[in-house]
């Protein structure tokens, strides 16, 4: 049962990174292109965990906890950029 | 996949909580396509997706709490991160949009008089700000 679970749960989110991307490629201004690079790193993370489900790696943890650190700051130095046309100041 | 077998009960909250983090996931990337604006886009994934990516996370700490019997603080921690991290993102995507796309006439008018904070900061809303040459001693107008 959990592994059709399983299976359900990774093909959702691996549409909704799909969805995603079409987001960026289609985003008609700058801001909707970084929360939909934002959005793809938080479903990222949730591919990462249920991988890790599925193959019993404990290893996987940290990596999504990496994402979760890298995503963030690479969101808002962005936003910083483009508000303030520098980042640290 | 060496999934273990678990007791029913934690077979079925695991199933449970799987099932309604896809389903979360998947409904926060589909807002993000479908929704009209750019404001009511920022508000479907920034739930959503949390929501979708908690569900994973318990269902996570239940199956390693049913099937190894400890307690896995990583979920927790990742959990704490997403919980703190997603409003400040949220607040600056809404604040990009704001200053490159609007200005104070076309934004909703504030419940008080005091306008939108955003705009109210001396020096021009948009772009660099000029960096003037600051005497020392003299105070600091940006701050």
């Amino acid at each position: 049962m959990i592994t059709y679970a399983l299976i359900f749960c990774i093909g959702s989110f691996a549409l909704g990174l799909l969805l995603n991307l079409w987001r960026v490629v289609r985003g008609p201004r700058i801001s909707d292109r970084i929360l939909a690079l934002d959005t793809m790193t938080v479903n990222a993370i949730a591919l990462l965990i249920l991988l890790g489900f599925a193959l019993g790696s404990p290893i996987f943890f940290e990596v999504a906890m990496l994402f979760a650190l890298v995503g963030f700051v690479s969101t808002v130095s962005y936003c910083r950029f483009l508000l303030r046309g520098d980042i640290i100041e | 996949m060496p999934i273990a077998d678990l007791p029913l009960w934690a077979e079925i909250a695991v199933t449970f909580f799987l099932v309604v983090g896809g389903l979360f996931g998947l409904v926060g990337s589909f807002g993000l396509l479908k929704l009209p604006d750019p404001m009511t886009r920022l508000h479907a994934p920034t739930k959503a997706t949390t929501l979708g990516v908690g569900g994973v996370l318990i269902a996570s700490m239940i199956y390693i709490f049913a099937a190894e019997g400890r307690v896995s603080m990583h979920e927790l921690l990742i959990t704490l991160f997403l919980v703190i991290t997603s409003p400040i993102t949220a607040l600056f995507i809404a604040k990009v949009h704001i200053h490159m796309r609007e200005k104070p006439e076309t934004l909703p008018e504030p419940r008080d008089a005091s306008g939108w904070a955003s705009f109210t900061a001396d020096g021009p809303a948009r772009g660099v700000r000029d960096r003037q040459p600051v005497e020392p001693g003299a105070p600091d107008k940006t701050a």
